[in-house]
């Protein structure tokens, strides 16, 4: 806190030196009338303590590793290690992943993160009617456990970690997961990992969903029941800003609405009986690193503060694992341009910065030309090294928490907390994420800002470099990836060949037994895994769920 | 024409990426179009079968999963099977600028890439509309 005095001071000074400014942008105007950051929030000319009078170094701060975390949740963070670079990959066949996996852990990639193709992500088998053209296209294609087997090949799962973003079909794949360690004589509580897990961002912006919102809210609960016992270094969850933002909000509606869905896990899963400090120190967050470097380091900072005091406040956590907000960032996909992609190896330099700035667990950096096609390993590679040269050129990561006690920083951080706190609040109202969501509040609070970017764009009030201004005549680029057309007829032969293979009467038994089970109250999990490890395939384990539970419908709002 | 054009955004695949989709159709709105919009995970048979219920002169597709290849010239063909030959079909989203000739081949009369303004998807809709 500022004595009163001396805030009264700054206070008269910098009104003299606004007084001055005013008279001379008469002759020398600014370069804009108004300024604002990337998500459109107003930007001051210069910041001082009078921005932050009540801030309070122990309350707002604090000790790094302690609540309530703004300045991290280690207490000496990358001076103990890095954060973990963390390369989102998977395309084609289990085969072809694994070779990519391979490749990003001989090039120093220190976790695995799998992406799925539609198909999976949506349950389907390659071989379903609605998987036509899609498989193996955004993300490794997976129909059972003989493609899990692949994927991991010579992999220790022991040695690894892995994020694994799935979500509606989640236990599924965390199944597979467990069933592969079990193969290589790697028991459960080993395993080290993500599952995103996060349903609500999917009908918010994601759009992989599966089943409607109360079966999908028990089979989250159920997986955090289950691994709180059996595998308990897992991630249960990535509560998601990540496709918000990428839709189209703003840093503020990234932390409100995400921290909103956090909220609804919690409520479900103590609804469900659960201890809070039984399950929540492995609830983990994944936020986007967009270019506005200082909101977004503030951004990061305003999340951990505010999710610190809702555990503690509105849940009544004990343990201090409980607040902690740990967090994978992954670099703004739709900050990147077709237009000249070189540009976006700076602008993911940037967004690096911000993220470690701010105090990232994991990293993904995305490559130059994903506003074009799936990334090459060439790209793929910069885009690590990225990482690599912020971690040991840049120093960012010497000192904790570098940029706190900047006025700007800290009057951002309060700023944002509160807006985002605005949007909790009305979501209370509502009555909870869920409702918000059905009733389309969240999903049109973030077109409104989304389309208000684009009309800025359009009308050059944004500036993006490349596109809207500074454009050459350039030739359609060279060498992208191409994913084998082939791939869905390879899966579908492989599906042909397990079907033949496999004890087909007991995935009868065990797709059964599960069925049984979904219309009970029982934990799903067990019945899952049993499924699995008869083979029996992703898109037959997800039937049988959709039968009993149904399929969400979205709601379209304009 | 005497009444304002009509548009269908359709999101045909199984992405869910929907941020463009809706972006346009807003636009094309606020350009005093009347646009539709189907919401996700729409197959080729639904899209053509919208497009005849709603009449309208214009389908809009958005894609962002790979598989523009298969689902949009399945659209057209379809379209043409149902003896619809008066809509103009048009596409936008991450495609390979390699696979637009193709799918112009196919009969997907233009396709717009990330970065294109609103303003010249809604220029072409007024200029080459096949209903006049």
């Amino acid at each position: 806190m500022f004595e009163k005095e001396k805030l009264a001071q700054i206070k008269e000074s910098f009104d003299s030196y606004n007084a001055k400014m005013e008279k001379s942008l008469e002759k020398r105007p600014e370069r804009k009338t108004v300024f604002e950051t990337g998500s459109g929030a107003p930007v001051n000319r210069l910041y001082t303590p009078a921005d932050i009078p009540d801030f309070d170094y122990m309350t707002d701060l604090g000790i790094p590793g302690s609540y309530p975390y703004t300045r991290g949740v280690q207490t000496n963070m990358y001076r103990g290690r890095f954060w973990t670079m963390r390369m989102y990959a998977g395309f084609a066949t289990a085969e072809e992943s694994n070779k990519r996996y391979k490749y990003l852990i001989e090039q120093g990639s220190m976790g695995l993160s799998v992406a799925f193709d539609l198909p999976t992500q949506i349950g389907y088998d390659s071989d379903h009617p609605l998987s036509e053209g899609e498989v193996g296209k955004v993300g490794v294609a997976i129909d059972s456990l003989a493609d899990m087997e692949i994927l991991f090949g010579g992999i220790p799962l022991d040695k690894v970690s892995t994020s694994m973003t799935i979500n509606a079909p989640a236990s599924v794949l965390l199944a597979m997961y467990i069933a592969v360690a079990e193969k290589q004589g790697v028991t459960p509580d080993q395993l080290r990992g993500t599952i995103q897990n996060d349903i609500l961002k999917e009908y918010i912006a994601r759009g992989t969903y599966i089943f409607p919102t109360e079966p999908s809210m028990r089979l989250i609960t159920n997986i955090f029941e289950y691994c709180s016992k059996e595998v308990p270094q897992w991630n249960t969850i990535s509560i998601s800003g990540y496709h918000i933002r990428e839709a189209g909000s703003t840093a503020a509606q990234e932390v409100g609405f995400t921290l909103a869905d956090g909220i609804a896990y919690v409520d479900a899963a103590i609804k469900a009986g659960l201890d809070v400090d039984t399950f929540a120190p492995r609830l983990s967050f994944f936020f986007n690193a967009h270019n506005d470097i200082l909101e977004e380091v503030a951004k990061f900072r305003a999340a951990r503060r505010l999710w610190a005091k809702i555990m503690k406040e509105r849940f009544g956590a004990k343990d201090a694992k409980s607040m902690a907000l740990k967090f994978h960032t992954q670099t703004g996909g739709s900050t990147l341009t077709a237009q000249q992609p070189e540009n976006n190896i700076v602008r993911v330099a940037i967004q690096t910065l911000a993220a470690v700035l701010g105090g990232t667990q994991s990293l993904h950096t995305n490559s130059k030309d994903e506003a074009l096609a799936l990334p090459t390993e060439d790209s793929v590679r910069v885009a690590l090294r990225t990482q690599q040269i912020v971690a040991y050129e840049s120093g960012a990561a010497d000192t904790v928490d570098p940029l706190a006690g900047s006025y700007y920083i800290e009057a951002k951080t309060k700023e944002i907390e509160e807006a985002a706190m605005e949007y909790i609040k009305k979501i209370d109202e509502i009555g909870g994420a869920p409702k918000a969501i059905d009733n389309g509040y969240i999903q049109q609070e973030i077109m409104d800002a989304a389309y208000n970017y684009q009309k800025d764009i359009e009308a050059g009030k944004r500036i993006i470099v490349g596109m809207n201004k500074f454009q050459i005549k350039e030739e359609a680029p060279k060498g992208l990836l191409r994913v084998d057309p082939s791939v869905g007829e390879l899966q579908k032969q492989k599906l042909v060949d397990l079907r033949a293979k496999r004890d087909n009467s007991l995935v009868q038994q065990k797709l059964e037994a599960l069925r049984t089970a979904c219309q009970g109250d029982e934990n799903l999990m067990p019945f899952i895994l049993d499924a699995v490890r008869a083979y029996g395939t992703l898109g037959e384990i997800c039937g049988v769920m959709r039968e009993v539970f149904g399929e969400y419908q979205q709601s379209v709002k304009l | 024409m005497d009444r304002p054009i009509r548009v269908l955004v359709a999101k045909p695949g199984l992405d869910g990426h929907d941020r463009g989709a809706k972006v346009i159709a807003r636009a094309l709105r606020d350009a005093g179009m009347e646009v539709i919009y189907t919401g996700l995970r729409q197959t080729p048979e639904q899209i053509v079968s919208a497009t005849i219920q709603e009449d309208v002169d214009v389908v809009a597709m958005s894609i962002l999963s790979g598989a523009h290849n298969t689902l949009l010239p399945k659209v057209v063909e379809l379209l043409k099977v149902e003896n619809v030959d008066d809509v103009l079909v048009i596409g936008g989203g991450v495609i390979p600028d390699d696979d637009i000739p193709f799918l112009k081949e196919k009969g997907i009369a233009e396709i717009f890439t990330p970065g294109t303004p609103t303003s010249v998807t809604i220029d072409y809709i007024r200029a080459n509309l096949k209903r006049k």
